[in-house]
């Protein structure tokens, strides 16, 4: 992809010197303000993320206290101060469920995908489905949890809003572990063939561990993703104030709701809520992306 | 671990015999297709069960569910009307302006990074991106509403005051709502939330363009411009339309940010400053206000909604591999 060989092009900008003074001025002025463009264009999406990140970390760390991170959610928007505590706990463990769900399922998906299906008309099919469902709406995902399994359980709980997670995951994962499966060498399966170890032997021992760092950061990345999710959050979890630890019995909550909720509200109390737990959310997301990355790094590394 | 085998029996009886190892292997075949299955399983699952829940709503209606333009869980008389037509104007709208003005950004960032930038400056502009796109869409919102659309008043107020006299522009440019969450807000919006995945595929789609091509373009005397015109552009055209499609599904699945800066009314206007809705935005504005046959209205919206994006993420990735299959016969 980044061979795009910037000598060739380098070279033949430059070699000729009679060739700049001899554009009219009108190409000149088009290459020009169209190379600005294109330049512009990234300042353009610069100005957004500094803007929102200055404002999160601003208004955000105004409200950030201890306090903040453990105590219950007051039960009245126009209420000021802490905390946001139950929806930490519930982003966490809602979160990490999905993610136990989603991840296992995702890579054996990945499995079929790149050692066994390869070609085949049914895996094309399930790689194409599967990039469809990374399209699907999350509020969409929401409304099947809701249909499929709050309407038959008749609670809404935290496992309710993992299992939409993890199905919002389950794409993301299959289809970047089957990128870095298929990084994996040839001659490494090959050996182990060779060596008379079955296939499934050879993918369990030798080609897993061999794609294992890239396939974590991936991993990590669609949970960085998924903790950000709100809607399908707001369609089957439901709501508490106080911090519940059950995944399977109560309502619970997590951060993004709370911060549609009290976005949504004219009052102060419940705004400077949504800003600490806006910054909150955007600290954990963060620091999965960033894992992920250095994750990626040392597995570049041990390639070399 | 792999040697075991070969310790305990001599190499040549290990490949003849087919016994246990044979009955593991079958089932983690198995194991690992049903796995594969199941993206298939959950997205059928998904039409069945929301459809399923839906479907007095969808029945009563018919079609007029997707032509009428009145959404009233609760008239004063007769019976609730649920007509979603207002709202996928809306989501129309809104992913219209987002793609105006997100499309040429992504696809500049992306000529950027394959044509223009040098080198040191690749990683951290990649990086950017990434960081745009991770950042959660409810953040985006929650700055939305509470930021953006109070500072563009004063600027809907200026179009307004210009261009509100001309004819036909004029009824564009209405006059704004006071809240500053309008059809143009969310249309902003969501374009900064589209950009990074607009710019990862065109950025993919570009970089297919055979060197080759860039080069002939050069020695036949091209700028850098007329190269990108002539050589590159037509070579990844269709990609680009691909990477626009998944874009577009993007923008109308989006759910929170939209809700919270759309407005929220129920209306059909060519006054991109007046508020709206969306299909998305409304669900999960109403959904927990609402029962029986109103959910089942809302569940209806997402059936509507789970269509629109299956049939443009499908269209847009055929598109895409064709494209690329094509470029990739073409530069070997």
């Amino acid at each position: 992809m980044t061979a795009t060989a910037p000598p060739a092009g380098r070279t033949a900008a430059g070699s000729p010197d009679l060739r700049r003074s001899a554009l009219s001025a009108r190409r000149r002025i088009t290459n020009g303000s169209a190379m600005l463009a294109i330049t512009l264009a990234l300042v353009l999406a610069v100005i957004p993320l500094a803007l929102v990140t200055w404002e999160v970390i601003s208004r955000g760390l105004h409200v950030m206290s201890w306090g903040f991170l453990t105590e219950d959610i007051p039960n009245s928007y126009r209420r000021h101060g802490p905390g946001m505590g139950p929806a930490i706990v519930g982003t966490l463990i809602i979160t990490g469920m999905a993610a136990l769900l989603a991840i296992p399922l995702g890579v054996f998906g990945a499995i079929y995908l790149n050692e066994y299906g390869k070609q085949k008309p049914l895996a094309r099919a399930i790689r194409t489905m599967a990039d469809v469902m990374t399209g699907v709406p999350s509020i969409v995902m929401g409304l099947f949890i809701y249909t499929g399994f709050v309407v038959v359980v008749g609670a809404k709980t935290g496992f309710a809003g993992a299992l939409a997670l993890a199905c919002l995951m389950l794409p993301i994962v299959i289809r970047s572990s089957e990128e870095m499966l298929r990084l994996v060498p040839d001659e490494l399966r090959q050996a182990s063939l060779a060596l008379g170890a079955r296939q499934w032997r050879t993918v369990l021992t030798v080609v897993l561990p061999a794609a294992l760092s890239g396939i974590t950061s991936g991993a990590l990345l669609a949970v960085a993703r998924a903790a950000g999710e709100t809607a399908p959050i707001i369609a089957t979890v439901g709501i508490t104030f106080a911090v519940n630890g059950d995944l399977f019995n109560g309502q619970n909550t997590a951060l993004p709701a709370q911060i549609f909720r009290n976005a949504s509200q004219p009052f102060a109390g419940a705004q400077e809520r949504a800003w600490g737990a806006a910054l909150t959310l955007v600290v954990i997301v963060l620091g999965f992306t960033i894992l992920a990355r250095v994750i990626v790094g040392r597995f570049a590394i041990k390639e070399r | 671990m792999k040697t075991e085998t070969s310790q305990t029996q001599t190499p040549g009886s290990a490949l003849t015999r087919r016994s246990g190892g044979a009955r593991i292997e079958r089932l983690f075949r198995l194991w690992t297709l049903a796995t594969g299955l199941l993206v298939l399983a959950i997205l059928a699952l998904i039409l069945f069960s929301t459809t399923r829940e839906a479907w007095p709503v969808l029945r009563d209606m018919g079609f007029r569910f997707v032509t009428d333009a009145t959404w009233d869980p609760n008239p004063s008389s007769g019976g609730a009307v649920f007509g979603a037509l207002s709202f996928i104007y809306g989501t129309a709208v809104s992913s219209a302006i987002a793609l105006l003005i997100g499309v040429p950004i992504a696809i500049g960032i992306g000529l950027f990074l394959t044509e223009l930038a040098p080198r040191w400056l690749r990683g951290p502009a990649v990086t950017t991106v990434d960081l745009l796109a991770s950042v959660p869409s409810v953040v985006f919102g929650l700055w939305g509403v509470l930021v953006v659309a109070p500072a563009l008043v004063p600027v809907y107020r200026w179009f307004n005051h210009v261009f509100g006299g001309i004819p036909g522009l004029g009824s564009l440019f209405g006059s704004p709502v006071g809240t500053g969450r309008n059809f143009m807000t969310a249309g902003i919006i969501l374009a900064i939330m589209v950009t990074p995945i607009i710019t990862s595929i065109s950025r993919e789609v570009l970089s297919t363009v055979p060197q080759a091509n860039r080069d002939a373009a050069f020695a036949l005397g091209a700028t850098r411009w007329e190269m990108i015109r002539g050589a590159v552009f037509p070579h990844s055209f269709a990609g680009l339309v691909g990477a626009t499609m998944l874009g577009l599904g993007r923008a109308m699945g989006e759910t929170i940010a939209v809700a919270l800066v759309i407005g929220g009314a129920t209306s059909i206007t060519p006054n991109i400053f007046a508020g709206g809705n969306s299909m998305a935005a409304i669900i999960v504005q109403q959904f927990g206000e609402s029962t029986g046959t109103f959910t089942a209205a809302l569940i209806g919206l997402g059936v509507v909604l789970f269509a629109m994006t299956v049939v443009v993420n499908l269209a847009a990735r055929v598109v895409v591999r064709r494209a690329e299959a094509r470029m990739q016969g073409a530069a070997t």
